[in-house]
């Protein structure tokens, strides 16, 4: 069922190298070596939920497509669920749940419960224990109005609903999410967390997640892992990585008039763009509602908001506060698009 | 009792179970695709229409010439449609693999690749298309035809021999789309050296063998043994000439051909796939 140690997944000095040609004269054309992940080893217990964090092209959906079988590793190690994914593929697709944000597992011109029936003979799950997981998540993502809508015809929020049922009707011991909350509405994405953060408290469901979102980790995962141009910066608790790295926010204030750089205590205006200041502040030394009571005590505001770090943001400060020095900076180390 | 059967084809492994799987698989595909009713029968009315321009071509052609390369009408066309039946059936049943082009470009076949069946299976049962099942009717047409015409005794021999030949031929010609399609494992946007192997091939076993070149024949017929498919049959079926002197017993190879042409067809698109996880989309 597991690994030998007992891991769910375990990467072992995981790299993966693509040959690149390019086109360089009229005939002549240029091979090049890209690095897409490398040397990348971690492991996940049974029942841990992860977030895999990082840039685009950092080598996130490489490694997820190396733990899935459907690239072959350039060099080290991968085991899931006892198997080696891309020698025993079909093996262990009958006992994973994928979801690609970007990618559909459902039939486009056909109603959403044809492509969930299929799918029972696809993963050859039985007929009973198919009704009474699809009675349970028809029930609890609410599919029953659309149920009969044609897939092409569905809302993102309702086709990654159908989505994720999709990808958990088999009772997958593990489950990989690349990008799955991606341009969904608030309350899609709301309802996505609950059921996932449901599935595996209450099936034991290992859940691993890329994403670019750091709320959906925040939400779900314990442990986090960043990558950024194809190797593994961070491996730790979302807690200690948000108390050392995510405090920072942006109030963003629009006033009635336009004002002299505002001056507040916690707070420093990093930019004044006419009646529009943006003011930096860190959340461990005041709160975004003491600095809007201090502000508007000064000033009359017309509008509000508040600026989340952005990922990219984030990486880019472990990234200098780790080994950022001995790491290659040009772009060649990206994947190629 | 049907439904128990049902069930286990659906839940059993093994072959009985892909069985299953492709039958359903087609089945939610055509109720996909009956939405474009008027595009359905346009299109297997056009289907039709292009192998049927090829008997009529050929037809025409006899008018002008007394024989092609020593063989008569009905010989000709008893070639044409054991060309052209199991092309049809290949067409139709085969063909969508060709499709890979498209789903390695956009690494659709990732999709494929993470569920628990083969991705050939599922390639050719979700791009199947009825409607390329037209390509085989007027050969169908052109063999009932020939085979009451033809200056020949059907005996149970040579109706034993008549069907063989449908059969190989089309386990042939499934080697031939296997190989062709696994040619976008390798080059992006192969397509078009696809269908030129594939409809070039239905194209040469059209005509007499022994009218094309030495290295063509050898290319296309032998190498590549479409000369099995219809050539050597209707010479075995009928007084045929025979300009190349093949042996008589060349027919008793062709189960053994054809299964050679279909395991390595099989071993290079599995190297394919291979080839494919280890480069990506």
């Amino acid at each position: 069922m597991y690994n030998s140690d007992g891991t769910a997944i375990r990467l072992d000095g995981l790299g993966k190298r693509f040959v690149v040609r390019t086109r360089a004269g009229l005939v002549r054309r240029e091979r090049r070596t890209v690095t897409a992940v490398d040397d990348v080893s971690f492991s996940v217990q049974p029942g841990e939920m992860i977030g895999y964090l990082g840039p685009n092209g950092a080598g996130k959906s490489t490694t997820i497509k190396m733990i899935t079988g459907i690239l072959n590793p350039s060099d080290g190690g991968v085991e899931v669920l006892g198997l080696r994914p891309t020698a025993d593929r079909t093996t262990l697709a009958r006992r994973i749940g994928v979801v690609f944000g970007q990618r559909s597992q459902l039939w486009w011109d056909l109603p959403l419960i044809d492509s969930l029936d299929l799918l029972r003979h696809v993963y050859r799950i039985e007929a009973a224990r198919h009704r009474a997981n699809l009675d349970a998540f028809v029930d609890r993502l609410d599919l029953g109005p659309f149920l009969a809508t044609p897939v092409r015809q569905l809302s993102l929020g309702q086709r990654m609903r159908g989505e994720l049922t999709a990808a958990l009707l088999h009772d997958p011991s593990l489950v990989v999410l690349d990008e799955p909350t991606i341009g969904l509405d608030v309350v899609s994405k709301f309802a996505m967390r609950d059921f996932l953060a449901e599935t595996n408290r209450e099936r034991g469901t290992t859940v691993l997640l890329t994403t670019h979102d750091l709320d959906d980790v925040e939400e779900l995962c314990e442990r986090m892992l960043v990558i950024d141009r194809g190797r593994l910066l961070l491996d730790g608790t979302v807690a200690a990585f948000k108390a050392e790295h995510g405090t920072e926010r942006t109030l963003v204030v629009d006033l009635e008039e336009p004002a002299e750089r505002i001056a507040v205590e916690g707070a420093v205006a990093t930019d004044v763009d006419g009646r529009r200041q943006w003011l930096r502040f860190d959340r461990r030394h005041t709160t975004a509602a003491e600095l809007v009571a201090a502000v508007t005590a000064q000033h009359p505001v017309r509008d509000l908001s508040i600026e989340e770090p952005d990922i990219e943001d984030l990486i880019r400060r472990v990234y200098q506060s780790t080994d950022g020095e001995s790491r290659p900076t040009s772009a060649d180390q990206r994947r190629p698009p | 009792m049907a439904s128990v059967v049902t069930e286990a084809a659906s839940t059993g492994g093994g072959l009985l179970g892909s069985l299953g799987l492709y039958r359903r698989l087609v089945a939610a595909r055509i109720s996909g695709q009956w939405q474009y009713r008027t595009s359905f029968v346009l299109f297997l009315v056009g289907q039709a229409a292009v192998t049927g321009f090829d008997l009529i071509a050929l037809l025409f052609t006899m008018r002008l010439v007394p024989d092609l390369g020593g063989w008569t009408t009905s010989e000709v066309v008893l070639l044409y449609a054991l060309a052209t039946v199991p092309f049809g059936v290949t067409d139709t049943l085969v063909s969508p693999i060709e499709r890979l082009s498209h789903y390695v470009q956009t690494g659709e076949f990732d999709r494929l690749l993470l569920r628990p069946a083969s991705a050939m299976l599922q390639l050719a049962a979700l791009e199947f298309e009825l409607r390329r099942a037209g390509k085989a009717l007027p050969a169908l047409g052109a063999l009932v035809w020939v085979v009451a015409m033809v200056d020949v005794v059907w005996t149970p021999a040579r109706i034993g021999a008549l069907v063989a030949a449908l059969l190989f031929g089309s386990v042939i010609y499934t080697a031939l789309w296997i190989l062709a399609s696994s040619i976008s494992f390798w080059a992006t946007a192969a397509r078009e050296a696809t269908n030129a192997l594939t409809y070039g091939g239905q194209t040469a076993s059209q005509y007499p063998h022994h009218l094309y070149r030495p290295w063509l024949r050898l290319f296309l017929g032998w190498a590549f043994p479409l000369a099995f498919v219809a050539y050597v049959p209707t010479q075995h079926l009928t007084d045929a000439a025979n300009p190349l002197g093949l042996s008589s017993w060349l027919i008793y190879l062709t189960p053994l051909v054809a299964a050679g042409a279909l395991a390595v067809a099989a071993a290079v698109w599995r190297q394919g796939i291979l080839h494919y996880t280890s480069t990506g989309s």
